[in-house]
């Protein structure tokens, strides 16, 4: 697979780590357990596109979100996941 | 050196350059070739039919084709350490001094005693495995398997390390082109004028495809005149690079090609630091399969005699090599393409048999050229050919009428019709799709940005494949913007129809074969239709078909089709096995690369290495890194005398250890404290300037991640540190917390872990040393550098170090960092200012014991499972902050009372030794899983306790000091009592730390 990093452009896959679904968001700490237990262990498993947590560690160390076809791997975007991640999106 | 006995060459003709002879020999029999020969044609020119012993019947075989798919002359190449065995002799190019030998016989390819396997063959037929040798069980590992081994198989792998190198590369192209043939040569041509970047990709060591072995007219030229037009054209292009020897083996996805370049496998070994192989990755945007098309067998008694050949390979024998397989050949075939050979046989003097068509009508040229020459159109099929080791004796065909004849001849030509190379475009489970009017399958799509041309398409004449050729190369080019002229398409006029009727099988009463490789029969796949395995991919795995390193290049189409007239179904109704990659065989060791032997991975050496390694250091391997694992002295008998001086010098006077190899993080930014609160289960936030802190983070279920020791250098600015393992992923994780979950804080993390030599330097005489260090103008008395102070300093001669007041040991402790750069001339000044305290560098094992002895949880602890209350750390975590892991550690499970803590063991009996893993057990309970209590995880020879101690995880065990119970070891055989204690060993008070 290449996957096109914004800032460093297309790479091959081996400089890249894959986490998972870029779907959860961190809840607040007031959320409680059971919204914790949803974000850490619960995933849908998606055969068709997905957004994915993919980190460029051997290039510029930026976590992206990958949007891929899990069936074909096919790539449609591509962009930095800067906090894609956070309960709420920062002001 | 001439060419006696070469008595198969012709006088005149052929590719091969006669005046450089070449000697070589086979199974120790000494002969000569040309250069410009494989293996194969220069077998054939000394007369050579019988190559090999088939897989499980050990029946003579000779060579069927001139390619890669070649299923019988499979050779042990070279010997000693570069013996090569299974190499195919079709793609071996000659080269003096060249040694093969057959495989797969004993004592001898002409004498085989274990040819007695065809008398025993309906033991062996499909799926024989499961069926025989079933009973008794205890005979299968002792006799049966063993004796299946060594009746059934290929060559011999070399006994020695392969010497050669093996390299990977890679290279980027908007076009690549897999073969070099009449299609692959005019989309290079038209892609590269076009303007676009064109690696061309062909197998053979030159250009041409079957140009060499078929000739014909293109542009008004000889064949091969227009392909050293066509090379020299390329060859002018700056932006096309044409790579032979070189197989495109694999597409992957998004562009990714692998192709595997023998570089050096036409030389007996390679040029001094010159690779055999290189395994390439192409990263294309757009590719063009060009790979040509393989003639197909047909299923008839004694195909698999040695001189029954795919018609194609007699002319490329004939036409390329100069070389014939026979003096009087005859044909059978059921298209035109096949009569080519007899064409090409009659003009090298060659005797024409007779030609047995399985179509019903004969042109009027071929009637008038049987006619002239004097052979016999048969209409029918062969139906066996009578003969063994010593070749092809009598051809008996049966006619369509239902009459016998039969022909004398030495040697049988085939062409049972032509398959498209399909594998490359079918490798993303693409299935290939059937085509009635040429027979065959061809592709059916392919992957993203590849397309298929010429005879890989289904196109079967020239003209027609110069003509795609050229238009998918410009059509590709054209794509991905390139304007330029594309130059007008290369021209022939050899536009015949391509006509087939289709024959898979004559139904002959006696063996025939399917798949030659796999010793496969016709009656085997009757067997597993009958028996139900009917499914292509279930008749595949129950008879082997298309399982050997051909792929079933040769086999796998007349076995679906065998298969389909079994079953009343149609071939494309039975449908194909998935393709995969690689296309052809590649070495393991072309895999590898030079990823072998001390290359297996990168090596990262510490900053005091290369005067470890002076001092006779041993190392362990920990991750990449090689730490000094101790120091012998000469005249220790043993690791535990070196490791046991190592820890009484350090707590008795001073040792220092590189911890160089701890990840290191720069936290820089206003939100620096904030951010570090978020990923601690303590706070950072609130640490003086000058200090450092213990630190724990958890994931994000609660279980424990990581330790280490965080300093704050400044307001806006900490240095992170994290054990040696978890560096890079600590790293990863941070940056996750940043970009992904925190973006509002205004940090950023910078690895350091590299640009820092990091040094504990511990005991009693450490201040004393230090002081010959560190400027006189530093203050490190308690009160100017407390416990867990952390600041910068100069050293005695000007470099900026840092220095942290920490201990791992117990000791009154520093750790020392300086610049990498620095890290060589620092170790060899302790050494010599410490000369007068006798300073003794320790390695990680007593760095380890030393952490047993303080109950310092470590590796073995922070195992993925444990909590921080587990290892007696739960008062850290706050109460008054987010951080990860926060919420899921509160778990019901992750608080229970029962849960497994980590304390201290030690055996009762003084002698004993302490083993990690045994098992903590109630004493008088007897040892079950119920009753386990939990397990040693770490254990050392305290040189302090005069003892073996060690940590273990033990349920309750907070409540269970002094507590007298069982270590049961059932993997070592011993249970003993031990007594749970502190885990804090040595210096409970700390005292020693602090002073």
């Amino acid at each position: 697979m290449r996957i096109a990093c914004p800032f460093c452009g297309p790479r091959e896959n081996g400089e890249f780590t894959y986490l998972g679904d870029a779907k959860p968001k961190r809840p607040a700490l007031e959320a409680g357990e059971e919204a914790y237990y949803e974000y850490v262990y619960l995933r849908d498993n998606v055969a068709g596109e997905m957004d994915e947590f993919w980190y460029h560690g051997a290039g510029c160390r930026s976590w992206i979100k990958v949007r891929r076809n899990t069936v074909t791997h096919e790539i449609s975007s591509v962009e930095p996941a800067a906090g894609a991640g956070a309960a709420k999106v920062a002001s | 050196m001439s060419a006696a006995g070469q008595k198969n060459r012709l006088a005149s003709g052929g590719l091969i350059d006669r005046n450089k002879p070449l000697s070589f020999s086979f199974d120790g029999k000494a002969m000569s070739g040309f250069a410009g020969d494989t293996l194969a044609s220069a077998l054939i020119a000394n007369g050579v039919q019988l190559v090999g012993r088939s897989f499980k019947y050990h029946r003579p075989r000779g060579i069927l084709t001139a390619g890669s798919e070649e299923p019988n002359a499979l050779v042990e190449l070279r010997d000693g350490a570069r013996r090569e065995p299974n190499t195919r002799a079709t793609t071996i190019e000659l080269y003096d001094g060249l040694t093969a030998t057959s495989q797969n016989r004993w004592p001898s390819l002409d004498f085989d005693i274990l040819s007695i396997n065809q008398l025993a063959s309906p033991i062996f037929v499909a799926g024989f495995y499961y069926k025989t040798f079933m009973w008794p069980s205890a005979l299968w590992e002792k006799l049966y398997e063993p004796l299946i081994r060594r009746a059934a198989g290929l060559g011999r792998a070399a006994e020695k390390s392969d010497p050669d190198h093996y390299e990977k590369a890679w290279a980027h192209c908007d076009v690549l082109i897999a073969g070099g043939g009449p299609t692959g040569l005019a989309a290079a041509l038209a892609a590269g004028r076009a303007g676009a970047r064109v690696i061309l990709c062909e197998e053979d060591a030159v250009l041409g495809g079957r140009l060499l072995s078929d000739g014909g007219t293109i542009d008004g030229l000889p064949a091969i005149e227009w392909v050293a037009k066509a090379v020299a054209e390329l060859e002018a292009m700056p932006d096309v690079r044409v790579m032979t020897r070189t197989t495109v083996t694999g597409v992957f996805d998004h562009g990714t090609h692998a192709a595997l370049e023998r570089v050096n496998d036409h030389l007996p070994v390679p040029p001094e630091h010159q690779p055999r192989q290189r395994l390439w990755r192409i990263a294309a945007k757009r590719s063009i399969v060009a790979a040509g098309a393989l003639e197909r067998p047909i299923v008839f008694g004694g195909n698999d005699t040695p001189n029954v050949m795919l018609s194609s390979a007699v002319r490329t024998y004939i036409n390329r090599y100069a070389a014939t397989p026979a003096k009087r050949l005859a044909l059978f075939t059921n298209n035109d393409d096949g009569w080519k050979t007899v064409e090409a046989a009659l003009a090298a003097g060659v005797q024409i048999a007779g030609v047995v068509d399985a179509r019903a009508e004969a042109s009027a040229e071929q009637r008038a050229l049987a006619a002239q020459h004097g052979f016999a159109i048969l209409n029918g099929v062969v139906d066996h050919v009578e003969g063994g080791k010593a070749g092809v004796g009598k051809i008996v065909a049966a006619l369509a009428g239902g009459a016998k004849a039969t022909l004398e001849a030495d040697g049988l030509a085939v062409s049972g019709g032509w398959n498209p190379a399909v594998g490359l475009t079918s490798q993303h489970r693409g299935r290939p799709k059937w085509r009635d009017d040429i027979a065959a399958f061809v592709p059916d799509g392919a992957p993203a940005g590849m397309v298929a041309a010429g005879s890989a398409n289904g196109e079967f004449s020239l003209a027609a494949c110069l003509m795609e050729g050229h238009s998918s190369g410009a059509a590709a080019a054209g794509d991905l913007g390139f304007g330029k002229s594309a130059g007008s398409a290369p021209v022939s006029d050899e536009d015949a129809a391509y006509s087939v009727r289709p024959v898979w099988t004559v139904n002959s009463k006696k063996k025939a074969f399917v798949d030659f490789q796999n010793d496969v029969t016709e009656s085997d796949i009757a067997l597993a239709a009958r028996e139900g395995f009917q499914s292509v991919e279930h008749l595949k795995r129950y008879t082997t078909l298309g399982m050997a390193t051909d792929q079933g290049k040769n086999s796998n189409v007349q076995g679906i089709a065998v298969m389909a007239e079994l079953t009343g179904r149609s071939i494309p109704e039975t449908g194909t096995t998935i393709y995969r990659p690689p296309y052809v065989p590649v070495a393991m060791g072309a895999l590898a690369g030079h990823h072998r032997d001390e290359n297996f991975h990168a090596t990262r050496l510490t900053p005091s290495h290369h005067w470890a390694a002076e001092r006779g250091a041993v190392f362990v391997d920990t991750g990449l890194w090689k730490r000094a694992q101790w120091y012998p002295l000469k005249g220790e008998k043993d690791w535990l005398e070196s490791v046991t001086r190592e820890v009484k010098a350090v707590r008795s006077g001073v040792g220092f250890c590189d911890v160089s190899t701890l990840g290191k993080t720069d936290v820089h930014g206003p939100d620096a404290g904030a951010f570090l609160d978020r990923v601690y289960i303590n706070t950072f936030s609130s640490l003086a300037v000058g200090k450092a802190r213990y630190g724990i983070m958890l994931r994000e279920d609660g279980i424990v991640y990581d330790d280490g020791t965080t300093s704050r250098l400044a307001e806006d600015h900490y240095f992170l540190t994290t054990t040696t393992a978890k560096a890079g992923l600590v790293m990863q994780h941070l940056e996750f917390c940043r970009q992904v979950l925190f973006p509002e804080l205004d940090v950023q993390l910078t690895s350091v872990s590299d640009q820092w030599a990091q040094f504990s330097i511990a005991g009693p005489n450490t201040r004393a040393l230090l002081t010959d260090i560190v400027d006189p103008s530093e203050d490190l008395s308690n009160e100017g550098f407390p416990f867990m102070g952390a600041r910068a300093v100069k050293l005695r001669g000007g470099v900026e170090a840092r220095l942290f007041r920490i201990s791992f040991s117990g000791e009154m402790a520093f750790e020392i960092s300086v610049p990498a750069r620095f890290g060589d001339a620092l170790v060899r000044n302790l050494m010599a200012a410490g000369e007068k305290y006798g300073v003794t560098p320790y390695g990680t094992e007593a760095l380890g014991v030393m952490r047993i002895e303080k109950g310092h949880v470590a590796g073995p602890e922070l195992n993925g499972t444990t909590t921080a209350a587990d290892l007696g750390l739960g008062k850290m975590m706050s109460t008054k902050k987010d951080f990860i892991g926060r919420v899921l550690a509160g778990r019901e499970a992750l608080v229970a009372d029962d849960r497994q803590v980590v304390v201290g063991v030690k055996p009762v009996s003084p002698s004993q030794r302490l083993r990690s893993g045994a098992h903590v057990i109630a004493k008088g309970k007897v040892p079950a899983p119920e009753t386990d209590d939990g397990y040693v995880t770490s254990v050392c020879f305290s040189p302090m306790m005069d003892r073996w101690i060690g940590l273990a995880l033990v349920s309750r065990g907070r409540e269970r000091h002094g507590e007298i119970a069982m270590a049961h070891d059932p993997v070592r055989g011993e249970d003993y009592e031990v007594e749970i204690c502190n885990p804090v060993f040595y210096d409970p008070e700390g005292g020693r730390q602090r002073g």
